[in-house]
């Protein structure tokens, strides 16, 4: 070391930082090398398709064939199409309901597992059955259930004598949006449970503790100590609860690929019929593009959320 | 689904039918002597890489590939054969031609060598060949695959579906014999339902059974979604008269038609609550093989669709043409292929292996022995002469695909049989999905 000092001190003249040095040497670029690997993922494996994807809404392209540009043609067509409006009614529907039940079911539940009983592991893990349980199997089986001639339902209450005639579970519009819904909470609860759960295990007992000195109600408790605590989590996972029902595509397709008469299509499944069944891949991107602003405003509700929250607990300036 | 059930089904058939097969020896002599004589000489060295549906018949398969195995022997073409499921066959042949390489024979559905005419190997020859051999070609397999006068692939085959009913049930309904039309087959519908042996027809999403019905109700009363210029002309009182007769036949059906997909009627069938439908050989076939399904395989019966007011028959059939691409390296080999594989002692076997489930498109082969083998199978022999093309009398091609798989027809049915529309709000729905895709 102390050559290079002596080295230095005998030439002071230094040599201009070259762009090539800059690149290499400069903490900002070398940060950015760093990140260089993934951004390239996220860029190709990301950005890419959906970039890719939009663009194929302003063309008209079909599987296996080049497309024109056409700007806004396919959403036009979309506009006043009561397919599509049929669909998006439909996803909206699909979503609130079962998020909002997902949510209140996922709450209690886990509020249920969070108190001392025997073979509490045991059943918690039981919870997340429905969880692990490849979607196609259990979509099958519900497909299975719901069947309009061979439904165990309907078995049952017909040996019952509760009715003469099979449900139409599947083929009636109502019901069927109700099995889909149905199908879908079932499916979807664990994942609400567990993870409200763990948020529920990190909040300290203390806190209880005092408030019961207090004389805090049950209800009290909940209200005060364990919902603001809960907040952030609840915001989370209900983004991500709504993300996948809004895009859920697998349950519906093997349960009614979107039938009776359209009544559980949702905008996912209109997409993949037009798209990949029909052929017509750019009408197919535009319904799928016309998904991103619903999706969108989601993450904005559960981000605002998130502030709110901080606001609540009384954190300055955010 | 559809094939996954009715593969599982059809099972059973197997080792029945793959005795059938000419095999081994016999075949070998007969490819080598076809092989010398034919008008196609493979290139040396040829390699062909050919796709094809996947078979819903074990049998079949089986008898295909001792086709592909003695073309291979007799011409030293290197033969690589790979099969994909029907949804898709279609976007990976558009590839292909897209891309202009990975296939060079492809075996698809519909219309399919009509969605890149400028890609394919013309056929003519091998069509003219066939043709004057074996009595000419049906008449919608030809319009599947010609534009103009150049055959722009090769309608191998059909997949017939038919009435498929339970004589006790028909019998007791008053209907010694199978109603011939559209009247009569209401009034039967009705006594079917009055004596709790229902028929049932799909109209959920089922590709195939559900496209299949209404469009024979849709042009049996002379309605089409276009005419022969493309132009929409759904919106007729043709259509009307046809959702006024579905609707009444939907008021007598099994309930839960509505949800019903490619494989329900075949389980409703079998299960002993359905009595009447319209499906391939493929319910029939599966009692048949199980031992247990005994009564259910004697009472059935198959019969031809009724006429309607149209005063012809109006079926809508499903057709596989093979076409070769016109990049291919060895176009010779191609179309020695596809000839060979339509040469009676081939096509015999393998309509034998596939148990009625596919219908010839060469008129001699009405006489081929899998239609007398057993007497329930002969109304099959029909399908590829009473079948319209998927476009019904509009233009072959890609917009009347899209109209079929984007389910315009089965919706509009589906719409006011439910109540969901009513008959004006139905046919605007269609029109309006009509224009998106005739647009």
């Amino acid at each position: 070391m102390a050559d290079v000092v002596v080295a230095s001190q005998a030439k002071p003249q230094f040599r201009e930082a070259s762009a090539w040095d800059q690149l290499k040497y400069n903490r900002n670029w070398l940060g950015f090398w760093f990140m260089l690997p993934a951004m390239a993922f996220l860029i190709f494996f990301l950005a890419y398709p959906l970039g890719l994807g939009i663009w194929l809404s302003f063309t008209d392209t079909r599987i296996g064939r080049v497309g024109q540009f056409i700007g806004i043609e396919n959403y036009q067509w979309l506009w006043d199409d009561a397919i599509f409006w049929l669909s998006v009614f439909n996803t909206l529907l699909y979503t609130i309901v079962a998020s909002a039940l997902k949510f209140a079911i996922g709450l209690y539940l886990a509020l249920l597992l969070n108190e001392n009983m025997p073979f509490k592991a045991m059943l918690r893990a039981m919870v997340l059955i429905p969880f692990i349980v490849p979607t196609v199997l259990s979509a099958l089986a519900f497909w299975w259930i719901f069947d309009s001639q061979f439904s165990i339902i309907s078995w049952s209450l017909k040996h019952l004598g509760l009715i003469s005639q099979n449900i139409n579970f599947l083929g009636d519009t109502t019901w069927a949006r109700i099995c889909v819904i149905f199908a879908n909470i079932w499916r979807g609860v664990p994942f609400v449970a567990i993870t409200l759960l763990a948020g529920l295990q990190t909040v300290s007992p203390s806190l209880y503790e005092a408030a019961t000195l207090d004389g805090a109600t049950r209800w009290q408790n909940f209200r005060y100590i364990t919902y603001p605590l809960l907040t952030p989590i609840i915001a989370v996972v209900m983004t991500f609860s709504v993300l996948f029902t809004f895009t859920d595509f697998q349950l519906i397709w093997a349960m009614t690929r979107g039938g009776p008469v359209n009544a559980t299509h949702l905008m996912a499944t209109l997409s993949y019929q037009r798209a990949i069944i029909a052929g017509q891949l750019g009408e197919g991107a535009a319904i799928s593009s016309a998904m991103i602003p619903f999706l969108l405003a989601a993450i904005m509700v559960s981000w605002f959320g998130l502030q709110r929250r901080k606001w609540q607990q009384g954190e300055s300036n955010d | 689904m559809q094939d996954f059930t009715r593969r599982a089904l059809l099972q059973g058939g197997t080792a029945l039918a793959a005795t059938g097969a000419l095999t081994g020896p016999a075949l070998f002599e007969f490819a080598k002597a076809w092989a010398a004589d034919s008008p196609w000489k493979a290139e040396p060295g040829a390699k062909l890489t050919v796709m094809r549906w996947k078979r819903f018949v074990p049998a079949e398969d089986d008898a295909f590939n001792a086709i592909v195995a003695a073309f291979k022997a007799a011409t030293g073409t290197e033969m690589n054969v790979f099969s994909e499921s029907f949804e898709d066959v279609q976007p990976k042949a558009s590839v292909a031609a897209n891309t202009g390489s990975g296939l060079d024979i492809a075996w698809g559905l519909h219309t399919l060598p009509q969605l890149f005419p400028t890609k394919v190997l013309k056929m003519n020859d091998v069509a003219d060949y066939l043709g004057k051999k074996y009595g000419g070609w049906t008449d919608a397999a030809a319009k599947t695959c010609k534009l103009g006068d150049d055959w722009l692939g090769i309608p191998v085959t059909t997949n017939g579906g038919y009435m498929t009913y339970r004589k006790s049930a028909t019998d007791k309904a008053g209907f010694k014999e199978f109603p011939k039309d559209f009247p009569s087959f209401l009034e039967m519908c009705k006594a079917l339902k009055a004596n709790n042996t229902p028929a049932g027809f799909a109209l959920g999403h089922a590709s195939g059974d559900a496209n299949a019905w209404l469009h024979w109700i849709l042009w049996g009363h002379g309605a089409y979604t276009v005419d022969q210029s493309d132009k929409i002309i759904i919106n007729s009182p043709e259509t009307m008269k046809a959702l006024e007769y579905c609707k009444a036949l939907y008021e007598t059906f099994i309930p839960g038609t509505p949800s019903w997909n490619d494989s329900s009627n075949n389980k409703a069938y079998l299960a002993g609550e359905l009595y009447c439908t319209l499906n391939g050989i493929s319910i029939y076939v599966a009692a048949k093989t199980d031992p247990s399904k005994k009564d259910i395989a004697e009472d059935t019966y198959h019969a031809l669709h009724p006429i309607g007011p149209v005063g012809k028959p109006s079926e809508l059939q499903l057709v596989f043409p093979i076409l070769a691409f016109n990049f291919t390296k060895y176009p010779n080999a191609a179309k020695a292929f596809i000839a060979f594989m339509m040469e009676k002692e081939q096509y015999e076997k393998w309509m034998d292996g596939a148990q009625g489930y596919l219908t010839q498109t060469l008129n001699a082969y009405e006489s081929a022995p899998v239609w007398t083998a057993d007497p329930k199978n002969a109304v099959f022999a029909q399908a590829s002469k009473r079948t319209l093309p998927a476009s019904g009398i509009g233009t072959v091609g890609e917009k009347a695909a899209t109209a079929i798989a984007d389910f315009i027809v089965v919706d509009m049915f589906a719409n006011y049989c439910t109540g969901t529309k009513d008959a004006k709000g139905a046919v605007a729905e269609a029109e309006r999905q009509l224009k998106r895709i005739y647009r």
